[in-house]
């Protein structure tokens, strides 16, 4: 799952680094500790850090990435310095078995009783030793109304679609967002090692392909407030964060079926600053504070009583709220070596 | 092995003064394509990074993929696709930054003595922003919505948007943009060496424009065209940027083949392989122009 909103993420990245950095300029001399954090695109409060920063009298370093394969890839190839990140569901539980988190023992944290009760007995990481929960979602497309007035909760709006929107259409840059939509078009099961109907996802990529715009993940809230595509795989926060800028965009709910997905605090190891991290995500855990994220990005905070804090367009909001009918979306684990081998296939075959 | 306690005093002062460009080719260039070539006869880690396992299945899997039902190995052109499609528009944007880029250095070669680094200076500013911001305002710029379109319909002289962004003209224009100056700076210099009155010197001889341009102008500063053009071309070809955000990704070049083989895809090997064999070609092609050029020259 990619998480960057709108095709300003760089820029944006550049002016939140200079903003903290003057921001900071005045505590760094005497605050008394440090911490790194290695986040997504788009996905925080600044006024969330700041409190933090005030509160614990805790320098803040911010990097951002825009993919779980991103931040995998990066700290695979050595580099190190970040104490916080945040995966993805089965992200952390590919972490965990590559040895890159430090087990802190997050349940015993203070807040963690926050936690809300679907996000505690958990596949990627049982018992929580290594993750708390941040902020979860689904994973569907977003179809301008005002182009396509039809029936949009099918994926034949991805693979096979309706002429107003051929060659208007936007895809992440997602090898398992998109390969488990096509699977899920064909009726196939999702991480799927059948060489047969894998072939067939083939064809049907390279056949939907020609309708399609652009295999992106930056800036497709931007592509799709601009018209430039008229649809666009999204999140549901992206998705709601879309319409309030364009209101005649609708978050597709596909009779297929869909991802839902929880991003979680961990601590990388290597950390410097164990005791400082461990802190963040306590103060993470807190209602109001997990709130204030929502507030910003529209996802579904991970702890419960926060629903007090949140602005009044998200409550009920259409983006949030599975409707009466739909199935229910569904967490994807990690695949096996072999699937994972035959899905980076089927993407360099659609990407080349 | 060399023993430094011999030398000569004036020896050691020269191997001092070259060492730190030795040591910045040992440590910037050596290294790092060794590290570069021994990766590509690896295997492949699940999750990235590589397996200590001599193969040569990264070099075979440039040329040939297993079938998906069969798994057996077929010729695959899909990848010298990716190459000449590189080489295509490298070559487009090559083109381009010479036919603008030679006007340009001319008219600032031809500028009187005191203006002329104010025109060089004009040119070089744009290139004080970074890299990216540029290329998405070139995505903005050209986009439906965009100015240009937006312009264009207001001359009425389109109905509707003309399709530019996310287009395989959309990454040469990327291109071309984003190396120019690569193309003026050294065009200029070898323009500001020419003596013009040579020009003045053809036209007397009843040389016309174009053959004066052709036979005098061009050959005397070939050099710095021909050191313009892989300045462009070289850089071209390895770009990541423009095709990733002016195409669209839809159409990978050579750059977006290798970063998605540490990222999405995860096959570290093969990414090198494909670096060795993209360096391996750039140097056959230099090796034969230069040889040629030596050729011409004696």
């Amino acid at each position: 799952m990619l998480k960057v909103k709108g095709i300003f993420p760089y820029k944006a990245k550049v002016l939140a680094m200079a903003v903290t950095a003057s921001l900071l300029g005045a505590t760094a001399a005497n605050a008394a500790g440090q911490l790194n954090i290695y986040n997504w695109s788009d996905y925080m409060d600044q006024a969330v850090l700041d409190k933090f920063s005030k509160k614990y009298d805790i320098k803040i370093t911010y990097d951002t990435y825009d993919s779980n394969e991103t931040l995998l890839s990066k700290l695979k190839s050595g580099v190190t310095g970040y104490d916080v990140a945040v995966p993805g569901d089965y992200m952390v539980k590919i972490m965990i078995d590559e040895g890159l988190l430090e087990n802190i023992e997050a349940s015993k944290l203070d807040n963690f009783s926050n936690v809300k009760e679907e996000l505690i007995d958990v596949y990627y990481d049982p018992g929580h030793q290594y993750s708390v929960p941040y902020q979860a979602g689904t994973t569907s497309f977003v179809v301008d109304k005002a182009v396509y007035d039809g029936d949009i909760n099918t994926l034949d709006i991805l693979f096979n679609p309706p002429e107003e929107l051929k060659g208007k259409i936007n895809i992440f840059r997602d090898v398992n967002e998109v390969i488990n939509a096509a699977l899920r078009y064909k009726g196939y099961e999702i991480c799927n090692s059948n060489r047969q109907q894998l072939s067939e996802v083939n064809d049907l990529l390279s056949e939907a392909k020609e309708h399609w715009l652009s295999i992106a993940s930056d800036g497709a809230k931007e592509m799709l407030i601009s018209g430039d595509a008229a649809a666009s795989m999204s999140w549901n926060g992206m998705a709601l964060q879309a319409r309030l800028e364009k209101p005649t965009l609708e978050y597709a709910y596909p009779k297929e079926g869909m991802t839902a997905w929880a991003d979680n605090l961990v601590v990388l190891k290597g950390s410097k600053n164990i005791e400082n991290a461990k802190l963040f995500l306590n103060f993470m855990l807190d209602p109001e504070n997990a709130a204030a994220i929502s507030n910003v990005t529209g996802y579904t905070p991970g702890v419960k009583g926060a629903d007090a804090y949140l602005v009044k367009e998200f409550k009920g909001a259409h983006e949030l709220n599975l409707p009466e009918g739909t199935a229910t979306p569904q967490f994807v684990p990690p695949c096996s070596p072999e699937v994972v081998k035959l899905y980076d296939r089927l993407w360099t075959n659609l990407l080349r | 092995m060399l023993n430094i306690f011999k030398l000569s005093k004036e020896e050691k002062v020269r191997y001092g003064l070259i060492s730190p460009s030795m040591l910045m080719i040992g440590f910037f260039l050596l290294i790092p394509i060794s590290i570069v070539f021994v990766y590509s006869f690896l295997q492949p880690g699940t999750y990235g990074g590589v397996e200590w396992v001599f193969s040569l299945d990264a070099y075979k899997q440039f040329l040939f993929q297993e079938d998906f039902l069969t798994e057996e190995l077929q010729f695959t052109s899909a990848y010298l696709e990716i190459f000449g499609r590189s080489f295509l528009q490298a070559a487009i944007a090559t083109l381009l930054c010479f036919m603008i880029g030679f006007p340009t250095a001319y008219f600032i070669a031809t500028r009187p003595a005191n203006t002329q680094s104010l025109w060089l200076f004009a040119i070089t500013i744009p290139y004080w922003v970074n890299l990216l911001v540029r290329t998405i305002a070139m995505l903005f710029i050209i986009r439906d919505q965009g100015p240009l379109n937006e312009f264009l319909m207001y001359l009425d002289w389109i109905d509707t948007p003309i399709k530019l962004a996310y287009t395989p003209f959309a990454v040469s224009l990327g291109l071309f943009y984003s190396f120019l100056p690569f193309m003026v700076l050294p065009i200029y210099t070898a323009l500001s060496r020419f003596d013009m009155s040579l020009l003045t010197a053809a036209h007397d001889l009843y040389a016309s424009r174009w053959a004066a341009l052709k036979n005098v102008l061009i050959p005397s500063v070939s050099n710095g065209i021909y050191a313009g053009c892989l300045l462009v071309f070289i850089p071209s070809i390895g770009s990541f940027i423009a095709p990733d955000l002016l195409g669209g990704g839809k159409q990978l070049m050579i750059g977006n083949l290798i970063a998605l083989q540490f990222q999405g895809s995860r096959n570290w090997p093969f990414g090198a392989a494909i670096a060795i064999i993209l360096l391996t070609i750039i140097l056959i092609t230099l090796l034969i122009f230069s040889l040629r050029k030596k050729g011409e020259q004696q």
